[in-house]
């Protein structure tokens, strides 16, 4: 047939990291968008829970100052903690992620790709959202400016976690909470991190060294993650 | 030598078996001495009086909780290197003794707290760290307990230590500054100056408990082994001992 | 473009499902793997393919795989259109809308193409698959029980897009029940 000799005349593929990078994020973006109530059930629950805590303690202004950022914080971990399960569970129930595993492009592309798909959707409505829900605690301007900087720097790192976590789970007994006691406590120095910045800012200190550290954090993660991540998917397709 | 030929599962074996004795025998003499160091030796401290003294208790099974996840993640990162199964089986023994110290620490915090502070639980950094760890632990015993196939829950759990046990310095670091940070009051000696028979106590009971967690784990991974390795000749031989020893549900009965 | 496979064993739990077993496919050449239920075609294919781990012995592969297991492998939530134009970019050959077309048109899946995944049957959803393979420049490929959902005229579909692989220089190592209009090189038997 014509098709299959125009193929067979194509010279062997040869797969790249940024091939396979834009075909996971354009892949999981265009799915995400077909089902946009998962997005947004992420950002229902970040807001809902975050507007749970004054009901809770009460709502002294000074109270909710001092609380803030870290109660907003705590919200982002387990909204993003939330939306991990539908990283790679649906591809590994479909057949799709043994696809990717032998596709000829390099297991990190992908696996950074659908990581970047998944921050898109989840770390960054949460880091867009989160002024807003600062100003429901009273934050000020340049604290909500260092509550917002630290949640665009470390969602990432919370969706790189997120993921080996993710796939060192696939197809284990115990779900979810299984998923919470692996994340969580790898969560643990970003959230130090991330809310002491906006809380040195509102202290009227510099958010500077915070970040810094969470801007480390965010480097080391995205450079050796990724590869743990592969290593995990590997050992959960066996 | 060839290492290889200890890496079998019958060979290890009894050779666990063997030494397992002698390591529960160390730690005790090494725990007596240790206690005694502690309790009779070293003086009463001018600022705290007697209530110090479970520091010869909480300290040492705080370093051994450390220190032993970091030798389960290095078990689990040879399994996954050399992909020999007893280093996954060794990895495993080790976690619950790890998670045990971890417990102690935490406990024996809380009541060296209680009479210093008032509270039983005070978020020191210490503290806040051992119990990230604790969760560590249970997160690594979790999975590797997670899977039907219990190669596929070593690999998983291997591979979940060696991603602790990087983060662990970061955890602990900003567990550290997050301290300083808010001012909390500390589990330790403020103001103090450490006695030199003190750190005595602290290092022999840190060897006891060290003694304790290798003989503890030989044991327990003889009963791993044994699990695993049921449907072979080497345990079916072993007789009905063995057969009384894989309490496991799941494992068919041995023949005989 | 071979496979060579040495000495291959792989156990599942305490049970060994096969031991020291050796075959060399060479260009051209299609081998059948035949067994009863449980008796380790599926892990056999898998460990050729390099998605489970050996216990023991070597697979020597020059080129790239197209594997097709029980799992279709394809996004409900897409096209068909959608899944065949993704698996093809995955397999790193882009390939433009017109030959997607002909492919699903040789298929029959020409006029149900924009539905996404989830409205088609399970033998439409194999003809996705087919498809693919049709277009796949993967000079090797492993299918498991390829034949499954298929009716007659997906079996001889099938039965020719093999013949044309082979014509090509491929090679493919299928486990399947079903006597194919082809005859294989070489029939391997799993299971005593």
């Amino acid at each position: 047939m014509n098709v299959a000799a125009q193929v067979a005349a194509m010279p062997p593929p040869e797969g790249s990291f940024g091939a396979g990078f834009s075909w996971a994020i354009a892949r999981d973006l265009t799915l995400a968008l077909r089902h946009p109530g998962e997005t947004l059930l992420v950002v229902a629950f970040f807001v809902l829970v975050a507007s749970l805590f004054p009901m809770g303690v009460g709502a002294d202004p000074q109270l909710l100052l001092r609380i803030g950022p870290g109660v907003i914080w705590v919200c982002a971990l387990l909204a993003a903690f939330l939306s991990l399960p539908s990283l790679f569970a649906a591809d590994y129930a479909d057949g799709t992620l043994e696809q990717m595993v032998l596709s000829p492009h390099p297991m990190p592309g992908w696996v950074s790709g659908k990581i970047a798909a998944h921050w898109l959707v989840s770390g960054l409505p949460l880091t867009v959202l989160s002024p807003l829900l600062g100003l429901q605690y009273g934050l000020e301007v340049a604290t909500l400016a260092a509550l917002a900087a630290a949640l665009a720097i470390g969602t990432p790192v919370l969706s790189l976690l997120g993921a080996a976590c993710s796939a060192l789970a696939l197809g284990a007994r115990g779900g979810g909470i299984l998923l919470a006691l692996l994340a969580l406590p790898l969560f643990v120095p970003v959230l130090i991190f991330g809310a002491g910045a906006a809380e040195a800012q509102a202290a009227g200190l510099s958010s500077a060294p915070h970040l810094s550290l969470l801007g480390a954090l965010a480097i080391v993660a995205t450079m050796g993650l990724p590869f743990a991540v592969c290593a995990a998917v590997r050992i959960a397709l066996d | 030598m060839n290492l290889f030929f200890f890496s079998s599962p019958p060979t290890f074996f009894r050779l666990a078996g063997a030494m397992a004795p002698w390591f529960f025998v160390l730690a005790a003499v090494l725990a007596a001495a240790g206690l005694y160091v502690g309790f009779v030796v070293a003086p009463t401290d001018a600022v705290q009086g007697e209530v110090y003294r479970i520091i010869f208790i909480h300290v040492p099974a705080a370093w051994m909780s450390m220190f032993l996840y970091f030798v389960m993640a290095c078990w689990g990162a040879a399994s996954l290197t050399f992909n020999t199964r007893l280093s996954a089986m060794m990895a495993r023994a080790i976690a619950p003794t790890g998670a045990m110290f971890t417990f102690i620490a935490l406990w024996s915090g809380a009541f060296w707290g209680r009479p210093t502070w008032g509270t039983y639980w005070v978020w020191d950094a210490r503290m806040t760290s051992e119990l990230v760890l604790l969760f560590l632990y249970f997160g690594f015993i979790a999975l590797a307990n997670a899977f039907e196939d219990p190669r596929r829950g070593d690999r998983a759990a291997a591979l979940l230590g060696i991603i602790g046990v990087v983060n662990l310095p970061i955890i602990y670091f900003s567990v550290q500054w997050w301290n300083t940070l808010h001012q909390g009051s500390s589990v330790s000696f403020k103001g103090t100056s450490m006695h030199i028979a003190m750190l005595w106590g602290m290092l022999l009971m840190a060897l006891a408990c060290w003694m304790y967690a290798i003989g503890a784990s030989l044991v327990r991974v003889r009963s791993v082994i044994l699990e695993r390795e049921a449907r072979t000749r080497w345990v079916r031989e072993l007789g009905p001992r063995a057969s009384a020893a894989i309490a496991a549900p799941g494992v068919t009965k041995l023949p005989g | 473009m071979t496979i060579e496979a040495r000495a291959l064993t792989c156990s599942r739990g305490a049970v060994t499902l096969f031991r020291e077993v050796s075959f060399r496919i060479e260009r051209g050449e299609w081998f059948a793997v035949r067994g009863s239920n449980g008796s380790g075609k599926t892990t056999l294919l898998r460990c050729v393919a390099g998605l489970t781990r050996l216990d023991a012995g070597e697979v020597h592969r020059e080129g790239n795989v197209a594997y097709a297991g029980h799992l279709a492998g394809i996004k409900d939530d897409l096209s068909a259109e959608e899944n065949l134009r993704g698996s093809l970019a995955l397999a790193g050959a882009t390939v433009g809308p017109e030959q997607a077309r002909a492919a699903l048109d040789e298929v029959g899946l020409l006029r149900r193409r924009a539905l996404p995944s989830r409205r088609l049957s399970a033998g439409q959803r194999r003809r996705i698959g087919l498809a693919r393979l049709m277009l796949d420049p993967a000079p090797i490929w492993i299918l498991d029980e390829p034949l499954t959902a298929l009716d007659d005229d997906g079996q001889a579909l099938f039965a020719r897009t093999l013949a044309r692989h082979l014509e090509r220089g491929g090679l493919a190592l299928v486990a399947t029940h079903h006597d194919l209009a082809l005859t294989p090189a070489r029939l391997l038997r799993l299971g005593a």
